[in-house]
């Protein structure tokens, strides 16, 4: 079967491309550490504390020493498997900087198979007992609904390509989370201090859309024209999924990792709120963004040519509209924007192997409320998802902050289906 | 390195209790994807749901084993009703995404720190399973050899596997019965096309929640023998998160969904590769042939969910109806 | 055959009342978006009659099928069977009390065999409750009942040589044939059928119509759509005519052949000014205009079922 070979072929192409677009062993670690980073809530923005000596002691022998970095971060490298405890010595805490006061200095941790071992300690800044002016609570709203817009516009630009996919193939795209992912890494990847930020972050987003391109031609057009269902591609997208992600974590290993720049800023107050240049670059950016897409789906022939392969393919293929260039288009899109979203939420978060499929829940339920397939709908639903997110912090803890995101997404499919912006679909 | 010695550990491998709870769960998705047609992308959340509910009422009330499978069953009853109610009227990429996220919903509400009395947090829930080995009744390892093939396995590992492979073969009998049968007939037609049984009087509705509960059912059962061989639960991804869900998928699509041994025959085939490329990956470490700067020790775990994700890729496109599906079935499948 | 002359007493005008309606249709309204789809003011069907459901495409008689028999919501509008009002019930609560109805797009189950989709219509299956399904000694019985009631019907319908056939592997025309039949397993008081004939070959038309027939004779109720108006003429007792969405005549079928109104939809004079261009377009009644009362024009026309 020449054709199965073919496939095959490609399939393996797609996976040596992945691979190969690391460089290889420059990030993959080897080594075992305890690993942490040490921050402390400043004006509710978590920020790093440098110059703090943690020790690792096994046996009642010392294993090492090490000093947190600019970024906060340390990483004591440990000979093996086995019980240590890890002391962070208050002395040097920087002046008004202490530990919670439920917290011990030295903690019991226990590196497992192989693993990093991350641990944690909780600091509390020494001004946090004075009242500041905007600790009120109409202050930490605002301050929870402008965390909520920046994330719910970084969210806009993961969803709309995952809604136009779904508006011009149907397909519901499970690996749209490693598309985000792609992006935050091949920055990262590239941002090796050779070239600078900017210039590393505009090749990854040229990658990223190449990447889109690529799982469209290498997967999906042969899919489509091989007949495969829509279930079948379902479950297809989701071994996607799981590939790219795991040859990611092979590749640049399972820690969090920071941008070189941008990583320590000080905020600017703007009446309650305090945003890092950083923050309102990245907002800048996304409102940027996501209004060239809107005019570019509204007014140019090709978002018309999109619309019409969303709104009937059958109608636009015979019109005269090359439906699979469209979707090519369509994919290129979803990759550049999922990837411009990933070095948004990596500037934000750090970069890690699974962001984009942590990501990828909210982002079905932002695209569910807005209804699937409609662009504006996923705007909305992200910046409703975002906000949302951030408000329900005031009445459960923040660890929970998804689950009361993804069951407002359970609760809309209850009372409206298609979505707020959808159309109903038809029946019979 | 010795090839067949990799072959005769992955064939153990394949008998182990992880095969026998990944089959129940996929027996559980056989009945849902298999047979009804429904795409429930939550079976880990089943698990999940049967594994903590096993382990809370011991671990947090002292309650016997008894109370925490009877509690884990009730519980995964109560998981699908409240999963079907909203969803399994809607589309099936809806069901999909919904059981997925109330899966994690789940897995995020017993990691939380607020829970750690009851559910253990994120450190899990150790410690409960002593009643069920006390029962056991292998005093010394059990099994047998046969030329590079060894077959033996701990006294401890040896009851896991008795109790998980006895209901896996209860299992199969109860989908032998219910499909054969008209209630198994309206299953099928619910999978082929809902409409035309509802056109003829039959509440399709209803019998997608019966399948949900009974699947979710067969993976909560799966959960609790993941935790009673693991001597613990814990509300890490790779133990109940979604690709827990997946690994089963695989391993049903391998065997043949809507076939009655699919299920098991997939889960032995998968789990065997999945520990045949671990061990062969570490052997060829052991004998240089792969550099360490290539696959790090620690990475070696990894080739497991990368085959995971090429499998499910390749035997959508090239064999969805399974490694022994007929050529007939292909042309059906379309 | 006597049966087959109108019953004098009733009026051939739109929403005439009948003498013994099985059922009764009151401001029926279904819109999509700017579209009135179906916008019935009042119909009765005559029990124990083969009533046909003529229009142009796009006139809504599909639309009206699927909202009478539950697989579709009106935004207005009450219809009772039998009496009893229907509006709240599901479709499967519908088909439980005797309304049973066919797709215009076949829905076959194509991974079972023609008997098995025989037998999944029967009602009131013992078997079908999970509890009693693991103990086959309760059902074995009524199993076999039903499998016999089963082959007979197929042996009516000429499919008995497909008996363990995938559906799947059925013709568009032996689909229709099946799905027919299998809507018979399970008893209906009245039976709605989507353009049975289409597709199926004009040997076997003969054939169901007398079959049709027969279920007349048996006391059911048949309401069909259909396009070839000699099949029309041939077996019913009653003609409704829709435009969209509205029942635009009602009659006998002679009376409706000499109906001006009628011969003006199907030519594409009738038009409704409410509606604009493009969206009369987009609903599909530009073919209105291609359309003429030829009898094949049904046959071509949206067998696209596979
Ligand atoms: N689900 C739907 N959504 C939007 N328009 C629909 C839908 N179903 C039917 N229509 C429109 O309603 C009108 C009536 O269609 P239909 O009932 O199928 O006509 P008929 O069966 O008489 O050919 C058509 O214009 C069709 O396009
Ligand atoms: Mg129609």
């Amino acid at each position: 079967m020449p054709k199965l070979a073919k496939n095959c072929i490609a399939g393996l192409a797609l996976i040596l491309v992945l691979v190969l677009s690391f460089p290889i062993a420059v990030l993959a670690q080897s080594e075992q550490a305890i690993t942490g980073t040490l921050r402390v809530e400043i004006n509710e923005e978590r920020t790093p504390v440098a110059g703090v000596d943690i020790s690792v002691v096994q046996g009642g022998e010392e294993v090492g020493v090490e000093t947190t970095a600019e970024d906060g971060t340390f990483a004591v490298t440990v000979p093996g498997d086995g019980a240590y405890s890890v002391t962070l010595n208050t002395d040097s805490l920087p002046e008004g900087v202490t530990l919670q006061a439920d917290a011990t200095e030295t903690l019991e941790v226990r590196v497992e198979s192989g693993n990093n071992k991350a641990v944690i300690y909780r600091l509390v800044s020494g001004d946090q007992g004075e009242t500041s002016a905007f600790s009120d609570q109409a202050g930490k709203v605002a301050r929870l609904v402008s965390n909520g817009v920046r994330f719910g516009l970084i969210m806009a630009m993961c969803s709309i390509g995952l809604s136009l996919i779904f508006g011009t193939t149907q397909l519901v795209n499970f690996a749209h989370g490693e598309l985000v992912t792609f992006g935050a890494v091949m920055a990262l990847v590239l941002d090796n201090g050779t070239i600078p930020f900017l210039v590393a972050a505009a090749l990854a987003l040229a990658l990223a859309a190449g990447f889109g391109a690529a799982n469209d031609l290498v997967i999906w057009r042969p899919l489509r024209k091989r007949g495969t269902g829509l279930i079948s591609m379902m479950v297809i997208s989701i071994g996607l999924s799981i590939l790219i992600r795991f040859v990611i974590l092979w590749q640049v290993g399972g820690d969090r990792q920071a941008y070189s720049k941008y990583r320590i800023q000080e905020g600017i107050e703007i009446g309650p709120l305090s945003l890092t240049p950083r923050d309102l670059i990245a907002m800048a950016i996304s409102i940027v963004v996501l209004v060239a897409v809107a005019y570019m789906i509204n007014k140019t022939k090709f978002g018309k040519a999109m619309r019409a392969v969303a709104d009937n393919r059958d109608l636009a293929e015979s019109s005269g509209i090359n439906v699979q260039q469209v979707i090519l288009y369509v994919w290129v899109l979803g990759g550049l924007l999922a990837g411009l979203g990933g070095i948004l939420l990596g500037l934000d978060q750090q970069v890690r192997w699974n962001m984009g499929f942590d990501l990828l829940l909210l982002i079905f339920a932002a695209v569910t409320l807005g209804g699937l397939g409609t662009a504006y709908g996923a705007l909305v639903g992200s910046l409703v998802v975002g906000i949302f997110i951030e408000l329900s912090t005031l009445v459960v803890a923040p660890e929970l902050k998804s689950v009361g995101a993804l069951m407002i997404l359970i609760i809309i499919l209850l009372v409206r289906p298609q979505g707020i912006l959808g159309r109903a679909e038809r029946v019979g | 390195m010795d090839i067949l010695d990799i072959i005769g550990s992955a064939l153990k491998a394949g008998l182990r209790p992880e095969t026998a709870y990944i089959s129940l769960a996929a027996i559980g998705l056989n009945i849902h994807f298999g047979y009804t047609g429904l795409l429930n992308f939550g079976q880990a959340g089943f698990m999940a749901v049967g594994a903590y509910g096993l382990a809370i009422p011991v671990f947090a009330f002292e309650a016997s084993l008894w109370v925490g499978l009877a509690c884990g069953i009730t519980a995964s009853v109560i998981f699908a009703l409240l999963l079907g109610y909203p969803t399994l009227r809607l589309r099936a990429d809806y069901l999909a995404i919904v059981t997925i996220a109330a899966a994690e919903i789940f897995r995020f509400i017993v990691r939380a720190t607020g829970l750690r009395e009851i559910t253990g947090g994120s450190n899990g829930i150790n410690g409960f399973s002593s009643g069920f080995y006390e029962a056991n009744p292998y005093t010394s390892s059990v099994g047998f050899e046969l030329g590079f093939l060894d077959f033996n396995y701990t006294a401890r590992e040896a009851w896991v596997m008795t109790v998980g492979w006895g209901i896996v073969l209860t299992g199969i009998a109860f989908t032998y019965f219910a499909i054969n049968s008209p209630w198994g007939r309206v299953l099928k037609s619910v999978r082929e096309d809902e409409d035309a049984v509802r056109s003829l009087g039959k509440n399709a509705y209803s019998f997608k929640m019966q399948s949900l509960v009974i699947g979710g059912v067969f993976g909560a059962i799966g959960g609790m023998i993941l935790a009673l061989a693991q001597g613990s639960v814990q509300p890490s991804p790779v133990d109940l998160g979604p690709t827990r869900t997946f690994l089963a998928y695989a391993a049903l699509i391998i065997g043949g969904t809507g076939k009655l041994w699919g299920p098991v025959a997939g889960s032995f085939i998968f789990i065997s590769l999945l520990s045949f490329t671990d061990t062969f990956i570490r052997s060829a470490q052991a004998e240089g042939w792969i550099d360490e700067s290539f696959i790090a020790p620690n990475e070696v775990g990894i080739a497991r969910f990368v085959i995971l994700g090429i499998a499910l890729m390749l035997l959508m496109t090239f064999r969805p109806q399974g490694i022994f599906g007929s050529k007939r079935e292909m042309a059906l499948d379309v | 055959m006597s049966r087959s002359e109108a019953p004098a007493e009733i009026e051939s005008k739109p929403g005439a009342t009948k003498p013994d309606p099985i059922l009764k249709v009151s401001g029926l309204v279904r819109q999509f978006g700017g579209l009135k789809a179906v916008d019935v003011e009042h119909l009765e069907i005559e029990r124990n009659k083969i009533t046909a459901l003529i229009g142009p495409n796009g006139a809504g008689k599909t639309t009206f099928f699927n909202l009478i028999t539950g697989f579709d919501q009106p935004n207005a509008g009450e219809w009772t069977y039998n009496g009893h009002p229907m509006k709240a019930l599901g479709p499967h609560q519908m088909a439980k009390q005797g309304m049973v109805r066919t797709f215009q797009l076949t829905k076959s189950l194509s991974k079972l065999t023609v008997i098995e989709n025989m037998k999944l219509g029967a009602a009131n299956q013992v078997g079908e409750s999970l509890g009693k399904a693991l103990l086959p000694f309760t059902w074995k019985k009524q199993e076999a009942e039903i499998e016999r009631r089963a082959d007979a019907l197929l042996d009516r319908f000429n499919m008995s040589h497909m008996r363990s056939e995938f559906a799947a592997s059925l013709s568009g025309g032996q689909r229709k044939l099946l799905e027919m039949a299998r809507a018979l397993m399970a008893e209906p008081e009245i039976v709605m059928l989507d353009e049975p004939m289409a597709g199926v070959n004009p040997a076997l038309t003969q054939e169901l119509l007398g079959h049709v027939k027969e279920l007349r004779e048996e006391g059911r109720t048949i309401v069909f759509v259909e396009h070839d108006m000699d099949v029309v003429r041939d077996i019913s007792d009653w003609v409704v005519v829709m435009a969209q969405g509205q029942i635009i005549a009602e009659g006998t079928h002679a009376e409706i052949g000499a109906n001006q109104e009628v011969i003006d939809a199907y030519l594409g004079r009738h038009h409704d000014e409410e509606m604009s261009s493009d969206k009369a377009q987009e609903s599909g009644t530009e073919s209105f205009s291609q359309s003429e009362p030829d009898e094949n024009s049904g046959l071509e026309k949206e067998s696209n079922d596979e």
